[in-house]
């Protein structure tokens, strides 16, 4: 078996176009459900609504890509509109069936036959993306997130031995709090009661730092360098990956400003909100539609990549492996959703990359899997580690243990 | 220490000591005023209130045993719940059908029996987000720090003088989950103190609070007054409603059917027995009930006029 080459699969996953659009789609679902507390299960829609909202206006319109751009998010304006209107007054649940609803419809109308001259039916709409790829600044080649160099010092070396260095630095000041210089001291606890708790509660070393010491290890063994993609797929995750840390950068700064406030407040009590002057509605209706157009950005960037909208790629799956991704990176969490939908996909893509090696070695017999089979069971194993994960650290990699604990009514 | 040392105390008893003993009677300066207010939930008619006036800068105790419609009351006043017939104006405004945000927006601010405390929220946020006309609330403003940090830090300033007054200062980084169920009353009551309201309605503020802090939250109530508000408080615990009410309602399956001072309401051993002491909690028959409140009723009308 190749281990180099599986984790060299799983890096380039975690880096790819699978884990830059889930990684947007997840920003909005953590804005709905991590900070609003609203169950939006039809992310999915946002993310069909944005990308044929521009492949419409361009291949059926004719208009120019930016255009189509446009026609998405204000596409995703409406269908979030649409969505709250009869919804957001009433309990919770009927906005999670709603949701859940309306992305299978809008899926189905998308992929009906009746609209098929629109929008090209199952078979989808292609040709659209010319535009996006005509102003592509990188040259004809393949690149790498690390250059590779024939020998001696490059300067990737100096950003690893730097990173090695950081990390080294996090774990020794969580095994030895307060010890090293400049390092935020343990806050004393008030009361005598939150000692007891705080001591009981505390991990010395959590599951986020062996995360970080692992991908430094992968880093400093394996190195970027296997991460490689050609010109068009560069261009395509650049503008992704700048989506994820632009609307990252706005959830930062709206989630510390007193409108963040006010969505974590209807989160907790929407009553106690409403009885303290704030619009609760017309809140829950801003969050619907700030996360649905980053669901629609997310929708942009898939289809722009894969330069072809299948109908069928929109359905109700994308919605929960999103809320996977949130869920393991940890909800209400600025990079919870981004490093979530990263590691999301660079285990599908360990788990499919081992078993299928498994399976060629002859460790794996046939009878009992077949290649076709391993997709399926892909899913499987990161369902399984998943619900490790829920019950074993259920507030996912940056969450607060204490925080989750508090979520339960008392 | 007795109600009558205060100065706000003495005036709002002197102020109501004219005012005739009988449900639905006329105060000399209402700030709240509710005229036929029904709200029916299928065949039963949760509240059913003619006539009643609210006097301004007074503690008003609203009593009545359970399910007599206190707390439906208290939601169709605040605009948590919508009666199908009725009108109320606070301080001369129009208040019927307006949505419960706009109401408490208003200056008419209450609480819950059940506290809700915003538990994933540090104690300072749940009071910050109390403050009115917050510029740092609209979305595109929220962006742009240096629009709103100034008011943020005023709000700030306020809700830690308020914290400081309610003992909750220490605690002020903590979650609010982590408060105790005493604790996190205080907190809502100051929370709500941050909206800057001139009527506050209270919904069982003592009920789960050990006695110790009893005491405490009661001297909240007082100063309330002190600083000019009006309160309206529901509350089972008659001691409570003795030592700080100026005036007391008593509700009985949706009507008013009493009105006066905690004295001429609770002079009647007879009646804090049968009807507000020892069987209050008890299962009642409706039949019983209602012959109780009847005698109440006659009572404290007997009593009134005595008085007048």
């Amino acid at each position: 078996m190749d281990w180099g080459a599986i984790v060299q699969n799983a890096l380039r996953a975690a880096f790819g176009l699978e884990a830059a659009y889930f990684a947007l789609a997840a920003i909005g679902l953590n804005v709905h459900f991590g900070y609003t507390g609203l169950l939006n299960f039809g992310q999915a829609g946002f993310l069909a609504v944005g990308a044929y909202g521009m492949g419409i206006a361009v291949t059926y319109f004719g208009w120019s890509l930016w255009v189509g751009i446009g026609v998405s998010i204000l596409a995703a304006v409406v269908f979030a509109l649409l969505l709250g209107l009869p919804t957001l007054r009433l309990r919770a649940d009927y906005l999670a069936i709603v949701t859940i609803a309306s992305a299978e419809i809008v899926r189905l109308v998308f992929r009906s036959a009746r609209f098929q001259p629109v929008t090209g039916g199952s078979a989808g709409l292609q040709n659209f993306a010319g535009e996006f790829y005509r102003i592509n600044p990188y040259d004809t080649g393949v690149y790498r997130l690390e250059a590779v160099y024939a020998g001696g010092v490059g300067p990737f070396d100096v950003v690893r031995v730097l990173l090695a260095l950081a990390l080294l630095w996090i774990v020794v000041d969580r095994l030895l709090p307060g010890r090293l210089p400049g390092s935020r001291r343990p806050r004393v606890a008030p009361s005598a009661a939150d000692a007891d708790e705080s001591v009981a509660s505390r991990e010395v070393i959590g599951l986020r730092e062996i995360v970080l010491l692992a991908v430094a290890a992968v880093i400093l063994v394996v190195g970027l360098s296997p991460v490689a993609f050609n010109e068009r797929r560069m261009w395509i995750l650049t503008v992704g990956w700048g989506l994820v840390a632009l609307t990252s950068l706005l959830v930062f700064l709206l989630m510390r400003s007193p409108w963040g406030r006010v969505l974590k407040s209807i989160r907790e009590d929407e009553d106690a909100a409403r009885s303290l002057g704030k619009n609760v509605v017309s809140y829950k209706m801003q969050s619907l539609v700030f996360g649905g157009v980053i669901g629609a950005l997310g929708g942009l960037v898939f289809v722009i990549g894969n330069q072809s909208i299948q109908p069928d790629n929109f359905g109700t799956p994308i919605t929960f492996f999103a809320y996977a991704a949130l869920i393991l990176g940890g909800t209400a969490r600025v990079f919870g959703p981004v490093v979530g939908s990263m590691i999301f996909w660079a285990l599908l893509s360990f788990a499919e990359n081992a078993l299928q090696q498994g399976r060629e070695a002859g460790y794996i017999s046939n009878d009992f899997l077949t290649s076709t089979q391993i997709g399926q069971l892909r899913f499987m194993l990161v369902g399984v580690g998943l619900m490790l994960l829920m019950v074993f650290r259920p507030q996912g990699i940056f969450g607060n243990r204490r925080e989750i604990d508090l979520s339960v009514r008392r | 220490m007795s109600v009558a040392d205060r100065p706000a105390a003495a005036s709002a008893v002197e102020a109501l000591g004219g005012v005739d003993r009988r449900p639905g009677v006329p105060k000399p300066d209402p700030i709240l005023t509710v005229d036929g207010v029904h709200r029916r939930f299928g065949g039963l008619t949760a509240v059913n209130v003619d006539h009643l006036e609210v006097q301004r800068g007074s503690i008003t105790a609203l009593i009545g045993p359970n399910g007599a419609g206190k707390t439906t009351f208290f939601n169709l006043l605040t605009g948590f719940d919508k009666p199908d017939s009725g009108i109320w104006t606070f301080d001369g405004e129009d208040m019927a059908g307006m949505p419960a945000h706009k109401v408490a927006r208003t200056g008419m601010v209450r609480t819950f029996q059940l506290t809700k405390s915003l538990a994933r929220l540090s104690v300072m946020e749940n009071m910050k987000l109390g403050a009115t006309g917050q510029r740092g609330e609209g979305f595109g403003r929220a962006l742009l720090p240096p629009l709103w940090l100034g008011q943020e830090r005023a709000n700030e300033a306020r809700a830690l003088e308020l914290l400081t007054r309610f003992k909750l200062d220490t605690k002020r980084d903590d979650f609010a989950g982590t408060l105790s169920g005493g604790q996190r009353k205080l907190l809502e009551m100051a929370r709500a103190l941050m909206v800057q309201p001139r009527l506050v309605m209270l919904d069982e503020p003592m009920a789960g609070v050990n006695p110790a802090l009893t005491q405490s939250l009661l001297g909240h109530v007082k100063g309330l007054r002190e600083e000019g508000m009006t309160v309206v408080f529901v509350e089972h615990d008659m001691d409570v409603v003795y030592d700080i009410s100026d005036w007391v309602v008593v509700m009985a399956e949706g009507r008013i059917i009493a009105e006066g001072p905690p004295a001429a309401i609770g002079a009647n051993q007879e009646v804090i027995d049968a009807y507000l002491g020892a069987h209050h909690d008890a299962p009642l028959t409706f039949e019983e009930e209602e012959r109780q409140l009847a005698e109440d009723h006659a009572r404290a009308r007997a009593e009134g006029e005595g008085r007048t």
